[in-house]
């Protein structure tokens, strides 16, 4: 089957170049047949990227170490989802996995579009296909994930430890999918531009796309973190590492184009704005997968040096450069129709936010490129480091969240002193209220920033809470409808708005967890003995016991840790680190490879909605060092003493791995029956838990304002669109 | 075994994409381009009106709760309104030279 995944992989990109070609020459020539047949080279496309999809996981899932790419990524203990999701986690299985997502998106939007947007359509189509015929040449060049080995291993390596975590294995799907969901308004963007029809129908046809892009990125985003949260070890969720940063910036740029997208639709203005956001925005994304791929700066997300970094650099110059001439040269075309009629209006408030995210992406750029950008000046790579952030990223985010707070209690075009009151009047009292608990109650004043984050946080709640009120106080006037009923119906008929108002709420829950848990974080390094505590921010934690496992395909050292406030009883943590055979390799001993492979953290922690209390046990293996090392020379020599047949009997090499096991065993028992102090790392984090909740609620947001509307409420607006235009021949 | 497979995929999508090619020959029609030229206007009018449709919702729905006084409102409803009906007379002036254009072809 690896010939025919091959052969698909070459089929994808003819059949992309075919299509993209025969796009352009039927836009060009103006022969729609020629258009046609391009659009059907994207669904085909999809065809093959699954043919092909389906061949590599089958490969995983049946463990075919022939596979080069199954023996390097899987094993016959990997766990049965774990294997269905190994593919993603190589070079190779992810290219593929781009190209597949890349082709549906493609399918869905040109199928949707097929009777629209006729002229810009075919330069859309060959974008796509362009991109479609870029990542599947990687695979037939430089990644091919159906490569195999005449001679392939009884088994296989496994799945990198760190990346047996629910949250990962879907972590990329989800990124993946807001960077291909990003290149169709890209895509239709570049059409627009090309054909000069720079109205806002391209936006129309692409706007989900890009509130998609918007969901799946945030989402990928943040189970990263998650991720990070709970399996590196390291306490934190956000270390600003350079992928970290990859794709943070592409969402931060789709959020200001979703934003700024409504001025154009409803003033005709930001034509240049919005065209240039979405072009930075794709390649962004890009960037981003380059940043994965190419190695040319560290990161543990990264898949580590690789050849693709030249064809990306060149891809990314194109887009570049392609960009910048085909919006200069429309810049006529792109003039505004109407000017901001008022400062205080929320087309202003949305520029600004616009602003300020476009700030947010060139500091987060600057100072990851920082250590490049370094050695090209100096020839010296310097890193900065998360602290090089705070002062720029703090002050952005507080204006930020500002300036989300006051977008839904202002209106379009303009308002008076008297409304700007009445809008205000509440959400500034609450802010104000919280302000001074906080003040009186808490040592939050010895943080001014955290202070202002929950301030403004409080606002920005507060003025959500008071839209939603007043929204369905006039619904139910006007309808008569139960306060539920009302709601629904509020929120039903008004999915963009609403929608966005419970993502600003989300975005408040976030900012303040983020606040929160990185200015009153408390945590200790301490070596403990079994019996001995450490107290972290009134917490006392008890090293109660320690605890081992032998299983075949991972040790598990760690500990069991009472928790204790006032003397009270709160919880029982456990908090492991696992050990991952290496496979006998020759590079360590047959009893020193059970210890030294690739490890994993198992954090203990006791979740709550005022604060988390996360331990993390680094078991120190040195004690148990010497008597490895004679574990090891004992059985070498037994292997050596072994004739020719006896190496080979099952039997014979049965009984060695029984006695091996055994010794492995009675190694990890030492570390629980003679106990020697081990190191802690105990955090105590206020709210960590609102920053998940707050992203539950930003992606909320985001599928009501997907949400298509339901088939009456469409009927009903063609039915009234009918009537307004009636109305309207009368009233000319 | 593999490589007939192969064939047959490369048939089925040489022959899927190039459907449209063997369905329609010969050059370009021009008449067509006319009645493409007046698609395009009614969709850049029809998604102006629906942008005006949604500029006229989200005013009531200001004023309704509270950001728009009513003197606001209602000087503001009715610019918006009378731009609503400018679009819907030319979206419908539009349509009559399609049908037109249509009828010729």
């Amino acid at each position: 089957m690896a010939l025919i995944g091959r052969a698909l992989l070459i089929l994808a990109l003819l059949t992309s170049l075919y299509g993209a070609g025969a796009s352009i020459y039927g836009a060009r020539a103006r022969r729609p047949a020629w258009v046609d047949s391009g659009r059907r080279s994207v669904y085909a496309l999809f065809a093959l990227a699954v043919l092909a999809f389906a061949i590599l996981e089958s490969a995983f899932l049946r463990s075919d170490f022939s596979y080069n790419v199954v023996a390097e990524h899987s094993s016959t203990t990997t766990p049965a989802f774990y294997k269905a999701t190994a593919p993603w986690s190589s070079q190779e299985g992810s290219l593929l996995l781009w190209v597949f997502l890349l082709s549906m998106w493609s399918s869905i939007v040109l199928f949707a579009t097929r009777k629209r947007v006729r002229e810009i359509a075919p330069y859309a189509t060959a974008v796509l296909l362009g991109f479609g015929a870029f990542f599947s040449s990687l695979m037939v060049f430089y990644a091919n994930p159906f490569a195999t080995s005449a001679t392939p291993p009884s088994e296989g390596a496994g799945l990198d430890p760190l990346l047996l975590h629910p949250s990962m294995m879907f972590h990329p799907p989800m990124l993946y999918s807001g960077y291909t969901l990003m290149a169709v308004p890209f895509a239709f963007a570049i059409g627009a531009l090309i054909t000069g029809r720079l109205g806002s129908e391209w936006i129309r046809v692409t706007r989900k796309f890009a509130l998609g892009a918007w969901l799946f990125l945030g989402i990928g985003v943040l189970l990263g973190a998650r991720w990070s949260y709970t399996e590196l070890g390291w306490g934190g969720y956000w270390a600003w590492d350079a992928v970290e940063n990859a794709a943070l910036m592409p969402w931060l740029c789709i959020t200001a184009f979703i934003h700024s997208i409504m001025i154009q639709e409803k003033r005709g203005m930001l034509k240049v704005w919005n065209a240039s956001l979405i072009l930075l925005s794709g390649t962004l994304a890009i960037l981003g997968t380059f940043l994965v791929r190419s190695g040319v700066l560290d990161s543990i997300h990264a898949f580590g040096a690789s050849t693709l970094g030249v064809p990306f650099v060149v891809l990314l110059a194109a887009m570049i450069g392609g960009g910048i001439y085909l919006v200069s040269s429309r810049r006529e075309r792109l003039r505004s129709d109407h000017q901001i009629d008022s400062l205080l209006s929320r087309e202003a408030v949305f520029l600004f936010q616009n602003l300020v995210l476009v700030a947010m992406v060139f500091v987060i750029f600057w100072v990851t490129f920082f250590p490049l950008i370094s050695q090209a000046l100096t020839g010296t790579k310097v890193s900065v480091g998360p602290p090089a952030f705070r002062p720029f990223i703090v002050p952005l985010a507080l204006v930020l969240v500002l300036l989300s707070g006051i977008g839904p209690l202002i209106a379009w075009r303009r308002v008076t002193a008297a409304n700007l009151k009445g809008s205000f009047a509440f959400p500034v009292a609450f802010a104000v209220a919280v302000l001074v608990a906080l003040l009186l109650g808490t040592s939050a004043d010895t943080r001014p920033f955290a202070l202002i984050m929950f301030t403004l946080g409080a606002f920005v709640l507060a003025g959500v809470a008071q839209e939603l009120y007043r929204g369905t106080s006039a619904r139910r006037a006007f309808a008569k409808e139960s306060w539920p009923v009302a709601l629904a119906s509020l929120v039903r008929r008004n999915r963009r708005r609403y929608g966005g108002y419970t993502a600003h709420a989300g975005l408040s829950l976030l900012l303040i967890g983020v606040a929160a848990s990185s200015s009153f974080q408390h945590s200790r390094d301490v070596s403990l003995r079994p019996g001995q505590s450490a107290v972290v921010d009134g917490y006392t934690l008890r090293y109660v016991r320690p605890i081992a496992d032998a299983a075949a395909a991972k040790l598990t050292f760690g500990a069991v840790l009472a928790v204790y406030r006032g003397g009270h009883y709160v919880e029982t943590l456990r908090s492991t680190r696992g050990f991952y055979p290496t496979g006998f390799n020759g590079t360590a001993g047959p009893i020193s490879e059970a210890f030294n492979g690739s490890a994993d953290s198992n954090v203990g922690l006791d979740a709550g909605l005022t604060h988390d209390i996360w331990t993390v046990v680094n078991p120190d293996l040195q004690p148990l060092q010497a008597a490895i090392t004679r574990g090891d020379t004992v059985f070498e020599r037994l292997m050596k003493s072994l004739s020719p047949t006896q190496a080979r009997q099952a039997s014979v090499l049965g009984v060695i791995g029984a006695y091996r096991a055994r010794a492995i065993v009675g190694l990890t028992q030492q570390y629980v029956s003679h106990p020697w102090p081990i190191e802690f790392l105990l955090i105590v984090s206020p709210l960590v838990t609102w920053i998940w909740l707050g992203a539950i609620v930003i992606a909320l947001g985001g599928v009501i304002a997907l949400w298509p509307p339901p088939e009456a409420l469409l009927v009903r607006r063609r039915s009234a669109a009918v009537y307004a235009a009636r109305v309207a021949r009368e009233l000319a | 075994m593999q490589f007939v497979i192969v064939l047959l995929v490369l048939a089925a999508v040489a022959l899927f994409v190039t459907v449209p090619l063997r369905g329609r020959r010969g050059a370009p029609d021009p008449s067509a381009e006319r009645v493409a030229a007046d698609g395009r206007a009614i969709e850049d009018l029809e998604a102006a009106r629906e942008a005006k449709y949604r500029e006229i919702r989200d005013a009531e729905l200001d004023h309704g709760t509270g950001k728009l006084s009513d003197a606001d409102f209602g000087s503001l409803d009715s610019a918006l309104r009378a731009e609503a009906v400018e679009i819907l007379k030319a979206l419908d002036g539009a349509r009559e030279r399609a049908a037109a254009a249509a009828g010729g072809a």
